[in-house]
């Protein structure tokens, strides 16, 4: 055998064993990924089929193809229109030069382009608001919670208030918030659309309560040893508060928080229809006055939109909660 | 000896229940001298800890008081340091700044930045912790948390040092180790101490006077015993020693001979799970 075709004999297999490592990965990330995978499969099948024998006023129950394609029309749409503010701001620089160059004193006129709010630009709005709402909430239920915790008898004051506003709908608060908005933020100039306030509001007003209670028993379950410590130091309360309350609690503040974000992700979804905030939920509500025959395809692409938006805001609170939290060998769902 | 450093005077305490309130303590006399060891010994559920947490301030005495070179002290302080039986380290921060946070309470006014940093690290190093500063508890052994947990109590520079049962939750071999430990810092500093051990070699080895109560409701001293060994004591030689045996002895008399049929009458109370209300805390469902 001469040393060429052993060479290449060697460049073979090498290449045979990079192929069969590839091979093993590929297998270990497709046995990962089978079962999500088929699941996801199987329901679109079953979600088509049903799809098909549902006829409604406005057409056929759309399935997933009929989704897609819907999703594809709004992403051209979101371009088309982004085409066009470009090309609206391009002709109204190019007027602006021309009346400089002609007379530099002129008086320009810049104005901002005003189509019709995209399909993301809703999304943007419904995060905006979501996440006002949600730090307005953070806001008033992390320290009523703290302080629910510390002291039995704010908590037994407080706890019949908080029990009897936590089942509140949405709906039920949102036209007392909406009056109280109008009648309070009155300016010549406002800096949040009423609708945006009312919105976000009634979300706070409702996501308050998982961050509260779940503070509380933080609060009130720390370490009885920990709490003699901090006594035989004389801890001063901001001392307190700061190295041993906040700390034993965060767990379950988190815990508390992840669930009043996705309350205030569902919740902002209805009180954006009522009151007409441009966001996701304008856009369902719209569509579903609409009635063409691409409505409900469209509705559809905003569910599970919705969802999908969920479920990253999830997420990102998970990594928030993973860096923040002392005990880095937690196991956290 | 002047005996007057530190004094437990006619202490009783009763604890709220549902029905009758449950008395655990009555007539607690004792007097302690400046850098003496005392060990308090019982059967669970007597009320050893109740009388360490009223020294410490942390329960309040129903009647009588504790009174610490001649004022009398009816809150928790730095003065009475308590070393927890489970170390009670604050688990998010590092074996430094848990003794640290200490110090600075103690020390805030009086220390500077680099002083606090070096009596911090000396007194690590009197427990031999200074090579784990920067670890968590949760990454280091049970053993070395109690050290930490006494670490923090010396650096405090207390009057009296409470021990509850430090050494119980550990394993034979660590807790020997670390009654030398313990004993070579008592040599050094000279500290008042009250321990709570249910241990009798563990409390005749370490104490100048065994304080011996009886079993609860309404527990009491039941015999003080002078631990009259040379120190420093070694625990190899003493298991030969006469003197020693004979000590032991009679810890173990007074406990199992003298204490024995009320110990089964009071096992059903469990005084440990009774809180003055002024302590209790409640859990917010």
């Amino acid at each position: 055998m001469s040393t060429a075709t052993f060479t290449s004999k060697i460049e073979r297999l090498q290449s045979l064993i990079t192929v069969a490592n590839l091979l093993s990965t590929l297998s270990k990330t497709f046995k990962s990924a089978a079962l999500p995978v088929t699941g996801i499969v199987v329901f679109l099948l079953l979600w088509q089929a049903t799809a098909t024998n549902i006829v409604t006023s406005l057409g056929q129950f759309p399935g997933p193809v009929d989704v897609w394609t819907q999703s594809k029309g709004l992403i051209q749409e979101h371009q088309a229109e982004r085409e066009k503010a470009d090309k609206f701001y391009a002709r109204q620089e190019a007027r602006n030069a021309k009346k400089l160059a002609k007379n530099a004193d002129a008086v320009i006129k810049t104005r901002p382009y005003t189509g019709k709010a995209t399909y993301f630009d809703q999304i943007f709005t419904s995060l905006y608001t979501v996440a006002f709402g949600f730090f307005i909430a953070t806001l008033v239920a992390i320290p009523l919670g703290i302080a629910c915790g510390l002291s039995e008898r704010v908590y037994r004051a407080i706890n019949p208030i908080i029990q009897t506003f936590k089942p509140v709908s949405p709906l039920a608060w949102l036209p007392l918030v909406t009056m109280v908005v109008s009648a309070l933020y009155v300016s010549e100039d406002p800096f949040f659309e009423k609708a945006f306030l009312t919105s976000a509001f009634t979300v706070a007003l409702c996501c308050l309560w998982p961050t509260v209670i779940n503070t509380i028993v933080g609060v009130a379950s720390i370490d009885r040893d920990l709490i003699d410590v901090s006594r035989v130091l004389r801890l001063s309360w901001p001392v307190y508060i700061k190295t041993i309350v906040i700390p034993s609690a965060i767990p379950l503040i988190f815990t508390g928080l992840r669930l009043s974000l996705a309350t205030g992700w569902m919740v902002l979804i209805a009180a954006e229809m009522l009151a007409q905030n441009p966001g996701l939920g304008k856009f369902i509500w719209d569509e579903f006055q609409n009635g063409s025959s691409s409505s409900l395809g469209r509705i559809m692409v905003a569910v599970i939109t919705i969802g999908i938006i969920g479920f990253i805001l999830d997420r990102l609170m998970l990594a928030l909660q993973k860096r923040v939290s002392w005990d880095k060998q937690a196991i956290f769902r | 000896m002047q005996r007057n450093y530190l004094k437990v005077s006619q202490v009783g305490i009763e604890f709220p229940t549902d029905g009758e309130p449950f008395r655990a303590l009555q007539n607690v006399n004792l007097s302690i001298a400046k850098g003496e060891f005392i060990s308090l010994i019982g059967h669970s559920g007597c009320g050893k800890s109740t009388v360490l947490n009223i020294i410490a301030g942390l329960y309040q005495a129903s009647e009588g008081g504790i009174i610490l070179e001649g004022r009398e002290v009816d809150e928790p302080g730095p003065d009475r340091a308590v070393v927890f039986q489970n170390h009670a380290l604050l688990p998010w921060l590092s074996v430094y700044q848990n003794v640290e946070l200490a110090v600075k309470c103690v020390f805030k006014h009086s220390k500077t930045k680099a002083e606090i940093r070096e009596w911090v690290e000396h007194n690590l190093s009197l427990v031999h912790m200074d090579h784990a500063l920067h670890k968590r508890p949760g990454e280091i052994s049970g053993g070395m948390k109690q050290r930490v947990g006494i670490a923090r109590c010396l650096a405090m520079q207390p009057k009296v040092l409470l021990m509850d049962e430090p050494f119980g939750a550990l394993d034979a071999l660590t807790r020997a180790h670390l009654q030398d430990s313990l004993m070579d810092i008592q040599n050094e500093l000279g500290n008042t101490v009250v321990m709570i051990t249910h241990d009798v070699d563990e409390a005749v080895l370490l104490s100048d006077r065994i304080v011996m109560m009886t079993n609860g409701p309404a527990a009491s001293i039941g015999e003080i015993l002078d631990i009259d060994l040379p120190r420093p004591r070694d625990r190899l030689a003493l298991a030969e020693d006469v003197q020693y045996n004979a000590y032991r002895q009679q810890v173990l008399r007074f406990l199992y001979e003298k204490q024995k049929n009320s110990a089964k009458k009071s096992a059903s109370i469990a005084p440990a799970e009774l809180l003055p209300s002024s302590s209790k805390k409640s859990v917010a469902a």
